[in-house]
């Protein structure tokens, strides 16, 4: 699974792109975003105010609470700010 | 429905671009466009405001191209419009450069003003792109507005 990150959260985390394979237990964005906290300092830092995290699945606008099953790309970034 | 969508790093002419659009729609009485710049300050007002000097935007390669494919093609659900043309830019930027350019053409103008409209307004909230700005006392990413989500959510109940 590729794991996309952009603008601040891209900054704090140090990368913008991760393969990583999450175990069978993380089943939703959620899952992923509590699992992918433990990974660093900056990933903790980067997902610690939910609040302020969009989310796309297979580059669909998601929220939460969509299932990651099967997914390839998850992208996290900051609220849009284009145009 | 013809459509034409353009994600770049370099500048753009909008006269330019604005008569090419013009001319490939010769069947269309009405053409509207919008171009939003790069301003030399941030803030709510110039008052109390700094000084932006460039600004960088990046975006989401992939996603961005298929978000506004979708915004047109829910732009053409909703009303009678001939062509529709964006350009958004992406990379580094200094004040009055071109950021986003949208074109709409329909028969008359009511459809293609409502759809350039609708255009913009569904681009700044769900078109995958951020701004980072410098002034002189450093480099911040710029925050949503909530003003944005308002203007789009008219569009849901319309």
């Amino acid at each position: 699974m590729n794991i996309l990150y952009f603008a601040w959260l891209r900054e704090r985390i140090g990368v913008g792109a991760e393969t990583l394979s999450p175990p069978a237990a993380v089943e939703t964005v959620t899952q992923l975003m509590d699992w992918l906290s433990q990974r660093s300092a900056g990933h903790a830092a980067a997902f610690a105010d939910r609040k302020l995290i969009r989310i796309a699945v297979d580059q669909v606008h998601s929220n939460p609470a969509t299932r990651i099953i099967g997914a390839k790309e998850i992208a996290f970034f900051p609220p849009v700010t284009g145009g | 429905m013809a459509h034409k969508i353009r994600v770049q790093r370099a500048a753009f002419d909008q006269g330019d671009e604005l008569t090419k659009f013009s001319a490939r729609n010769a069947s269309s009485g009405a053409i509207c466009s919008f171009t939003g710049q790069m301003r030399d300050f941030n803030g709510p007002d110039k008052k109390s405001s700094e000084t932006i000097t460039t600004m960088e935007l990046e975006y989401y390669p992939g996603m961005a191209e298929r978000e506004l494919a979708e915004l047109v093609a829910q732009a053409q659900q909703r009303w009678g419009i001939d062509d529709v043309c964006i350009i958004h830019r992406f990379g580094n930027l200094t004040p009055t450069e071109a950021i986003v350019f949208v074109a709409t053409a329909s028969a008359h103008r009511a459809e293609a003003f409502a759809a350039c409209e609708f255009l913009m307004d569904w681009l700044k909230t769900k078109a995958p792109f951020w701004k980072k700005e410098t002034g002189p006392s450093g480099t911040t990413w710029v925050a949503a507005q909530s003003s944005d989500e308002d203007r789009a959510k008219r569009w849901e109940n319309n």
